[in-house]
This record gives C-alpha cells, structure tokens and sequence, in this order.
C-alpha cells in the first residue's frame, strides 16, 4: 500500500467533525480553483432539474483532461442557502452519473470531491426518488470504464456520501470523516440524547485513521495548518494536485478489465469474515 | 438452520397469541399462519418470520439454505452490541437478519434471500451484505434468477461505515449478476428505509412491494423535523411509490407466488 499515515490524531472525534464543518474550511469549489485549470462547469440530470449541491464539469489536472464531480455546501450563509447546504439531491446524483458516463465515453479519469452531512431529506427528495438515484450511481460506478478517484475534504455523511465515493481510490483528508449516521442521530437513537454526540463519535469510528485501517480508504492527505488563501494553501494544494496526477496516471495505464475487478475485490471483501474480526484486530492494530 | 427457528408446522400447532402491530389485539400464531399472517380483525400485512415465508412461497421441499453460518463479530468494538445481536437471536431463532437459500417455485429454479423483520428489524450489518452479495455471485456462477425480500430500517449502525458499505458491495455484485443478463426481483415489504431503498432494494428488473409498505429513504419523522413539512397520510406508502414511479406492481400475499412463478417464467431463458 502506498499510503503514509502523516500523522497521529491530534484532535479529538467531535473535534474534527466540528472542524468539517466550519467555515473557514476550503469547499469543493476551492479544490476546484486550485487543484485544476480550465474548469467548465456543465448542468443538469437531462430528467429534471440541476441541483445547485453537485457542483460538476471538465477540467485540466495539469496536462490530463478530466472530470470533476464535487459536493459544494456553499460558504456563507447565502451561499449555503443557495447550494442547499451540500445535501444533495435526486438530480444531484442523477447529473454526477450521467457525467460519469460522459467521462468512460471519453475514457477520461473522474475525480469526485466528497463533502455533505447526508443526501436531501425532504419531501420533494422522497417523491423523486432519492433512494433509487443514489442506488443507480452504486450499481453503476463499479463498472465505469474509466479510473475513478474520490477524495473526502470534509463530511462524509452516509449514503449521501457513499453514491460519489465508489471508486478505484479513496483518499480522506486527515480531519475529514465518513459515518453511517451522523453521531447526533446516532446519540438520540442510542440515548435519546443528541448532546452525547461526542461520546458516540468515537464508538463509530468514522475518522480518517479508523477508516484507514479498516481498509477503507487508500489514503489519508495530511492538511495544511490553515485552509486561509496564502502559500500554506498554495503548497498543499500543489503537492495534492501532483498526487493526484500520479495516481490518476497509473490507473490509467492499468488493464480496464483488470481495474475493474480490482474496484469490485476491494468492496468485496469489506465486512467478509473472519477477515475483520478480533483476529484481523490483533493483527493489524485496530487503531493507529 | 437454528435450533429453534420457527417453521410453518410448529406454529400449526403453537399456542402462542400475538398482538396485531397495527390494531394491537391478539391473534392466535395458527391462526395467522393459516391466513398468509394478515391480521382477521383489520386485515393489516404483519411481519412473518423469514423460514415462514420462505416455506409460504416455494414448492414444498425444495427450500434449501445458503451462507447461514453463524458468524459472530463485532467489528468496531460498539457498546451493547454483543448483548442486542443476543437478544435478537433469542427473539428470532435465526443467527443474522437475512436468510439465503435456493429453492423452486412452481418448478421454477431460483435463488431467494428474505430479510427478518425480527432480527434488529432487518437493519444491515456486514454479515447481512456479505450474505446478500455471495447468494449474487452464487446465482451468477448458475445462470440463476434471484428473487428478494425486503424488510429493513436500513444499515446497521453499531457496525459503522463497514454497513455502509455492504451498500456498495451488494450493488456491485448484483450488476454483475444484471450484466450476466440474469433476472432479479426485489419485493419490499413493511419497512424498507435507509441504505436498503438506496440500494439493492430499488435495483430490481421488477420491483413489486406488498400493500400498505412504508418505503422510503429518510424517515417521516426526521423529515418532519428538519424540514417543517406536514407530510401526507400515505407518503412513503407502496400506494404512493406506485404513483410516483417507483414500483412495478402493488401484489398481495395470497397473489405473490403466482406472480413470482409467471415472472420466473417470462424470463426463463430455456
């Protein structure tokens, strides 16, 4: 495995998912701004609407045409209002899929950036079928001929988090998490106390060094001191755009056929027994 | 198969009287089993066990059981979730929320897998999907169609992200099993929330669901909640994912062999 743990934990659990979602944290659309060059946004599911949460088109990573599919919760308060917080939507995933394909047509690498506390929850969600929209992008994205690479900056709320990060790489920023329920339903569920989220944080085991270790993602990125505009910025984004550009390449030299099984094994043998039970534990040392 | 997991022949004969989940008055179990467990005061689809409705919809004899071994874990080390998977098994008789096997129906060959309501309500964990996805690959190495049942709350959270993912897992071995140009058939019974609708539930060629079914993906309740919405009567009902566009059919009990055997025979390929 070619990761590095960069570092150990240096927060508590409830302290990084507070720090997800904090403002002064760099969005999808500064990793776009940064990472890439010639960005062209394209809108649209071509069924309904645009969901202004799915923040998508193509782009140049240095000299590699690709596209970008990021989750964008918006900055501040209008431009949150405006992105409908990163809760995505039916035609959020409907337009990530459907540029998903565009890019296999073109055999074009695909680069999701992942952050959202869950899929829309509502009652026009519901109507148009947010459960089949993130199921189609599940069953469609093992199969996409083309690399497919996720990175999680920040929230990785469930299945809202799930339909864009069926990958062939998954990498998570080192504060970022990814849960099967946030720790506040988790914590009313558990004790009927919201409040107890911090507790209940840690038993989920939703950061980036847990997720690691279970083989989850591939890689945890270290983060800059600050997401603030400024050379700390610049030299992070930099060295994660060259990362990037590696990784992307040498996928794209692999075998389609052979990327593809390889993609289908990884998801395969999560949760295939005994390989994570108490031994495996043992083994490996559950946590870092 | 568990020692005391129910079959249809033992509760012939039980003496056990169970409340109806919706008008609350007890119903004597044999009396239940006799009438495809709906209830004979308000007519209400209540919860059958998965080994019940396995032997209600396929030919006698055939059923036989795949993947049921009985592995324990506890991957993340969550607290009290030793104690809740022991209680399950000693409210349910069976050792997972899923049962998995092979059977014929009407002469039809096929490959089953039915949640139990009465396992942590069909919530899944990672046996739960490693069960769903191996039975994928199984029907796919013989040419065989697959026929699900669903009843769930969705992933299991005290096995964290490692639920999730069995989303993904699953799906990924059922496109396999699609692109072999196999059949599968999900039936989504009362409830099918979460991770489920969001994945191998709403992925079938043939999507039917029970009357009455709550289907949804986010609970009424947290929908409520968050977003202030008065939501109506029948949302997220198998009436209203009818209407919607979600499903193929709305079947009755007593009808759902039939339909399963004519739609095993519409896509048998010999």
């Amino acid at each position: 495995m070619n990761s590095t743990i960069t570092a150990e934990p240096r927060l508590s659990t409830y302290e990084k998912i507070r720090l997800t979602r904090s403002a002064h944290r760099a969005t999808a659309s500064d990793y776009i701004r940064h990472l890439f060059t010639d960005f062209t946004e394209l809108h649209g599911d071509r069924r309904f609407g645009d969901d202004p949460a799915i923040v998508a088109g193509l782009a140049h990573l240095f000299d590699m045409p690709v596209t970008v599919i990021g989750i964008e919760k918006g900055k501040d308060a209008y431009g949150r209002m405006n992105r409908h917080f990163g809760f995505v939507g039916p035609e959020g995933y409907r337009k990530a899929l459907r540029l998903a394909k565009e890019a296999e047509k073109f055999s074009r690498p695909v680069i999701f950036l992942v952050d959202t506390q869950g899929a829309s929850c509502g009652k026009s969600a519901e109507e148009r079928g947010i459960g089949e929209a993130i199921a189609e992008n599940l069953f469609e994205l093992g199969t996409v001929r083309t690399p497919t690479l996720s990175l999680m900056i920040g929230e990785g709320g469930s299945g809202g988090a799930l339909a864009l990060a069926v990958a062939d790489e998954v990498w998570m920023l080192e504060n970022a998490y990814y849960s099967v329920i946030a720790p506040e339903s988790c914590a009313s569920i558990l004790f009927k106390d919201p409040a107890r989220a911090p507790e209940v944080s840690d038993y989920l085991k939703l950061t980036a060094h847990d997720l690691y270790s279970m083989e989850v993602v591939e890689r945890i990125v270290e983060e800059p001191e600050s997401f603030a505009e400024g050379e700390l910025l610049d030299t992070f984004m930099d060295k994660l755009a060259s990362d990037l550009y590696g990784k992307l390449t040498h996928l794209s030299h692999e075998d389609t056929d052979r990327l593809l099984a390889a993609r289908y094994e990884k998801y395969r043998k999560i949760g295939r027994y005994p390989i994570y039970g108490a031994a495996a534990k043992k083994r490996r040392g559950w946590f870092l | 198969m568990s020692e005391h997991a129910p079959t249809i022949a033992a509760i012939r004969n039980s003496k056990k009287r169970i409340p109806c989940s919706k008008c609350k008055q007890e119903v004597a179990e044999s009396e239940l089993a006799a009438s495809y467990y709906l209830c004979p005061h308000c007519g209400a689809y209540c919860r059958i066990p998965a080994r019940i409705r396995a032997e209600l919809l396929t030919d006698t004899d055939t059923f036989t059981e795949l993947f049921g071994e009985d592995v324990v874990g506890d991957p993340i080390d969550f607290p009290t979730y030793p104690e809740k998977v022991a209680a399950a098994k000693e409210k349910s008789g069976e050792n997972e929320a899923v049962l998995c096997g092979k059977a014929k129906i009407c002469g039809y060959d096929t490959c089953l897998f039915i949640m139990n309501p009465d396992f942590m309500l069909g919530s899944m964990g990672t046996v739960v999907g490693d069960r769903i996805a191996a039975l994928f690959e199984y029907a796919t190495a013989r040419n065989l169609p697959v026929i699900g049942y669903t009843v769930s709350g969705g992933a299991r959270m005290q096995e964290g992200v490692l639920s999730l993912m069995q989303m993904a897992k699953v799906s990924m071995a059922l496109k396999r099993h699609s692109d072999a140009g196999l059949f599968y058939l999900s039936c989504l019974t009362d409830p099918t929330m979460g991770g489920l609708t969001a994945s191998f539930a709403m992925l079938g060629d043939v999507i039917i669901a029970e009357p009455g079914a709550q289907i949804g993906f986010a609970g009424k309740r947290v929908i409520e909640q968050n977003t202030g919405e008065t939501l109506p009567p029948d949302f997220q009902s198998a009436e209203f994912q009818l209407k919607t566009g979600f499903l193929d059919s709305i079947v009755e009990r007593k009808d759902q062999r039939n339909y399963l055997s004519r739609m095993l025979a519409f896509h048998d390929k010999y």
